[in-house]
């Protein structure tokens, strides 16, 4: 694995002379040296909460603010951070811009990506006017990123007659609620993916960011994408592929065919996992190490943020989580999957506690 | 205790040392005290760390023992908020007392060291406290005192060409096991059944201790005993004011100097700055900026002030401090890296009256006959 903490220590003054101290304490490899090496940071899932007036809700305020002052520690700086979506609960412009004024505390340039609670007012709306389009590319030493609004939905649902747009929000903020609908990218985006990865050589890591979660997990909670195998199949000729998703607000990780998976945590709550509502199937990957449970006396517990290095072109992510232990998911090379650095094997594991 | 010692050696070392007057019973609200395998508890090694423990020959300036930041007679405290050492110097945090330390699973604030014998060795040879460059000169003072040698003779079989520090902490650390306290009326109100051992007050205080108040998900009250600690680190906003706005440069130049060498121990009680990263500095890891060990709350009448750096002079500053979820002031700054445990309580005037007379509960009465004996030989 790339966590290279005790041998950083120990030879700390080679590295020293280089003139970086990473506070992060990892090593990051496209080659030795490569200019390619890099990092960069990963804050979703807010849930900023207007109350009224100037007031919102104290807890997930304190959960964004945590992440950014422990995101601004890293050292060397990561070259940039993506916020994952659903910096509001329910897409007010209140709730958007109190959000992105506590995010101008963060240090560095951040790519956004549009969540269902960002969007389902005024489809969006606010949130492009302040951050710009919803689904983009750039390119970053070496690494094609795409960002896409995977929680659109069938313009059926979208467009049938609301009493009002905050209903559909409501609506669309509802666990378990039969008269849902389940995101996906649609076909306009799809298009544009197509377009966008033909100027892209096969060779090129591709690391795709979303909201959710780009495989069917869980429908009734939409830890689904109902055109997710439309979508792999466009990802599916590039060699490397890694699929970053927010939403689910757990640690999840997956291999699909050479697509890595791999969710972030919520700065604001953690989900259980599916599999405790028992009445319907799950499919949460199997490789996937569940988190231990939250102890609800400390608010952040099971919350965080994650830092992420392009590690060979495959990833490894740094979960950061206060009241916790940190862990490390990083891509195995011999096993060709993403694995847990620590928890991996059985034995190895912090049994769950299975009832209270 | 004895069942838990591994070898024969020991237990039969136990054994021809006759009954150990000095473990004496578990006090009420205790449980048994923790004794390393490899340091048995012995009277003549505890009679040594005593005099150890109040030997003021080893320091810079001859005037100061463990005993002077932990005195005996201030429940082993100093009632300052950060302690002095030779010279008059401070450091920067506040000494925390001996009494019940055995069953911390860390020493020190952040936690630096995993035992009473690793504590013991730091404070003689930090540039605030003992002042000495290195332990040679406790080593050659010991060994040139006759009641030394036969003493160490006696306890660990050396010549005294063989004593070593881990000879002077082991016996110091036998000497500080001894220093436990329970019994206090808490003790006998909750432990013991003695309904009439706690004040009214301090009973509804109890009830904000574990309920409203949220004392007790840090400072823990088992079934069978409460040591009122988790042994856990914990960011509560004390200090935050000091480092606001520079954490991260204050933070990577600590690193810098950590691993071009600096040693924590020095670093962390002489830099202002660097004590205020509390946990991180051991661990390195972000989550643990600014995060303390929560100290017992026993004997807390008697240990004030209070926090890492002493800055809550009172319990009555120290309740209104939490009351104000990790802040003096209800409109100061918020720490980011605040707890999640810790958030405005809203307690009543009463519920903080309540919670603090129930904290004077927690007096042991051999600690405040110790406190006052003290007290009446000063007048």
């Amino acid at each position: 694995m790339s966590i290279k903490r005790r041998d950083f220590l120990k030879t700390g003054g080679a590295l020293l002379a280089a003139g970086s101290l990473p506070l992060s304490l990892v090593e990051v490899a496209f080659g030795k040296d490569s200019p390619q090496n890099f990092t960069f940071a990963f804050i979703s899932d807010s849930h900023i909460t207007h109350i009224k007036g100037n007031e919102f809700v104290r807890n997930w305020d304190m959960g964004l603010k945590r992440a950014i002052a422990e995101a601004n520690l890293m050292t060397p700086r990561p070259d940039f951070i993506i916020y994952g979506g659903d910096i509001a609960q329910l897409g007010t412009k209140e709730e958007i811009d109190h959000g992105l004024e506590l995010m101008g505390a963060l240090r560095g340039k951040v790519h956004y990506v549009m969540g269902e609670h960002d969007y389902y007012v005024d489809l969006g709306d606010y949130w492009r006017k302040q951050l710009g389009p919803d689904y983009y590319s750039f390119d970053h030493k070496g690494v094609h990123f795409v960002v896409l609004n995977s929680i659109v939905t069938y313009d059926e649902w979208t467009h049938q007659g609301w009493d009002s747009p905050m209903a559909r929000m409501k609506a669309m903020a509802r666990l378990d609620n039969p008269n849902g609908s389940p995101f996906m990218v649609g076909p306009t985006q799809r298009e544009w993916l197509r377009k966008d990865l033909e100027k892209v050589d096969k060779d090129t890591p591709i690391v795709v960011l979303s909201h959710s979660p780009l495989q069917k997990i869980y429908k009734g909670w939409n830890f689904w994408t109902d055109d997710a195998e439309e979508v792999q199949a466009l990802l599916k000729p590039f060699s490397k592929i890694t699929v970053l998703y927010g939403h689910v607000h757990q640690i999840q990780y997956n291999q699909i065919g050479n697509i890595s998976f791999h969710a972030v945590m919520a700065t604001a709550w953690p989900w259980p996992y599916p599999s405790t509502y028992s009445q319907e199937a799950s499919h949460l990957p199997k490789l996937t190490v569940e988190m231990n449970r939250a102890d609800p006396f400390f608010e952040r517990d099971a919350t965080g943020w994650q830092f992420i290095n392009m590690d060979s072109g495959n990833i490894d992510v740094h979960y950061t989580l206060a009241d916790n232990t940190n862990r490390v998911v990083a891509f195995n090379e011999d096993k060709g999957h993403p694995e847990d650095t620590k928890y991996q094997a059985e034995a190895n594991q912090i049994p769950p506690q299975e009832h209270y | 205790m004895l069942q838990k010692l591994p070898t024969v050696g020991a237990l039969s070392l136990a054994l021809l040392c006759g009954p150990l007057p000095a473990l004496g019973e578990t006090p009420l609200g205790l449980p048994p005290v923790p004794i390393p395998a490899d340091n048995p508890q012995t009277p003549a090694k505890i009679e040594l760390g005593d005099r150890l423990f109040n030997d003021v020959r080893f320091s810079a300036d001859g005037k100061v023992s463990c005993a002077t930041c932990h005195d005996p007679s201030k429940a082993f405290t100093d009632n300052k908020p950060v302690s002095e050492g030779f010279k008059g110097l401070k450091g920067t945090r506040n000494a925390p007392t001996v009494i019940n330390a055995a069953y911390m699973e860390t020493q020190f604030w952040d936690g630096r060291e995993p035992s009473l014998e690793a504590q013991s060795l730091q404070p003689p040879i930090n540039p605030v406290e003992g002042g000495l460059e290195n332990h040679d000169p406790i080593l050659k003072t010991i060994r040139n005192d006759p009641q030394y040698v036969k003493a160490f003779r006696e306890v660990f079989q050396v010549s005294p060409d063989e004593i070593t520090m881990d000879h002077v902490a082991k016996a110091i650390a036998s000497f500080e096991r001894t220093q436990i306290a329970g019994n206090s009326p808490f003790d006998r109100w909750y432990f013991g059944g003695e309904e009439d051992a706690m004040s009214e007050a301090q009973v509804r205080g109890f009830q904000v201790f574990v309920g409203q108040g949220r004392c007790v998900s840090c400072h823990q009250v088992e079934q069978t005993q409460a040591l009122f600690t988790d042994n856990r680190f914990h960011n509560i906003g004390v200090g935050f004011k000091n480092i606001q706005g520079r954490v991260a440069e204050i933070a990577e130049k600590f690193l810098q100097a950590k691993a071009e060498g600096a040693d924590v121990d020095k670093t962390v009680l002489t830099d202002p700055d660097a004590s205020e990263l509390g946990r991180f500095a051991v661990s390195e890891d972000m989550t643990d900026i600014a995060a303390f060990k929560t100290p017992t709350l026993r004997n807390i009448e008697l240990t004030a002030p209070y926090m890492h750096d002493g800055s809550q002079e009172t319990l009555e500053d120290m309740v209104e401090f939490y009351n104000n979820g990790g802040r003096v002031n209800p409109d100061d700054p918020v720490s980011p890296f605040l707890s999640g445990g810790i958030r405005p309580l809203d307690l009543s005037d009463q519920q903080k009256e309540d919670l603090i007379a129930f904290l004077k509960a927690l007096t042991s009465p051999s600690v405040a006959a110790a406190t006052k004996s003290a007290a009446n030989n000063a007048q």
